[in-house]
């Protein structure tokens, strides 16, 4: 039954893509380090992306692999090892009582849900978009087709949407300027800063004063160590 | 190629599941931010089945433009963390509670 409805290399492609898949998301949930779990994201994204060459959607893979191992992964590393939070976290402290039990209930309920309406296999609905027949032989083709053509003005919106992330990451991540007090910035400065600057503006601008300096503390000893340490 | 889209839509419902899974019982942001780049993974290996068997490439095209909006979405999420950081000096969502009536 098997080798016939199906052939043996395409079960094992399968396999192989879900234990990878499932092992990485594992290891993203349960390890304490972020640092690891990051690592364990890769390692999900490439099972998904080995799941979509068995698919025959090979842009994708690719897109998936530059875009997600190459792009967001790395930031992710970045800001960990940015702003020095690998540090443990302690998995085995709970602090609402019952919190645990009641998510991994209702995400039980979730999934047993989903996989009930999957067997139940009523969700055919056999009509075709506008985008055209799956080309398998031109997954690239017939995809950079539906993209510019039937898709073009959503292609336009995510280019804009780019351009806004990258503007907003740039404010948010911005030092103030020195010698301006934040109170008194005409700029836009950090968009979550204004209404609360508002209310308790002072001790506010005091800790940020001090994480800075702490900050800089750190920043400073590290460097005296590496240069005492040759 | 001749695998039954049931066995994909189970292994990317699974997914689904440990990444909400992660995304309640962690409480790293950054780990978080993790669990829901495995929930948009698990909507893109879906959009990918679909396409494959509904012989339609619009599934493609929306896996394209989600990949697209998670990666804005991290920029935009790491920004607020970094900026977070700077005031709290710590990613644990629980030290986060000044909104909090």
């Amino acid at each position: 039954m098997l080798a016939t409805t199906r052939t043996i290399p395409d079960v094992l492609v399968f396999i192989a893509s879900a234990l990878i898949i499932l092992s990485g998301a594992v290891g993203v949930v349960i390890c304490k380090n972020p640092v690891h779990s990051a690592l364990s994201l890769i390692g999900t994204l490439l099972g998904v992306a080995l799941a979509f060459v068995e698919q025959q959607a090979h842009f994708l893979a690719a897109a998936q692999i530059i875009v997600y191992a190459g792009a967001i992964v790395i930031l992710f590393l970045f800001v960990i090892m940015f702003l020095g939070v690998d540090r443990e976290e302690k998995i085995s402290v709970e602090p609402l009582v019952g919190h645990r039990p009641l998510a991994i209930t209702a995400v039980g309920v979730i999934v047993g849900g989903l996989i009930a309406l999957i067997a139940a296999g009523g969700w055919y609905s056999g009509a075709h978009s506008v985008a055209g027949p799956n080309d398998p032989s031109n997954d690239v083709g017939a995809l950079g087709k539906a993209v510019f053509t039937t898709y073009l003005f959503a292609f336009e919106a995510t280019a804009l949407l780019l351009i806004i992330a990258v503007v907003g990451a740039v404010l948010l991540a911005r030092r103030q300027p020195e010698g301006r007090s934040r109170e008194s910035a005409a700029s836009p400065g950090p968009a979550l800063d204004p209404a609360q600057d508002a209310v308790d503006a002072a001790p506010i601008a005091s800790d940020a004063d001090q994480t800075d300096e702490r900050l800089g503390d750190e920043l400073g000893q590290d460097q005296d160590h590496e240069e005492v340490a040759p | 190629m001749t695998i039954p889209a049931s066995w994909y839509l189970v292994l990317s419902v699974l997914l689904f599941g440990i990444g909400a899974t992660g995304f309640l019982i962690r409480r790293n942001v950054l780990v978080m931010f993790m669990c829901i780049e495995l929930m948009l993974n698990s909507a893109n290996l879906a959009f990918v089945t679909f396409s494959r068997v509904l012989d339609d490439v619009g599934g493609q095209a929306t896996v394209f433009f989600v990949l697209v909006v998670a990666a804005a979405e991290v920029t935009v999420g790491l920004g607020i963390v970094v900026s977070i950081f700077r005031r709290r000096n710590s990613a644990i969502v629980d030290d986060v509670h000044e909104m909090k009536g």
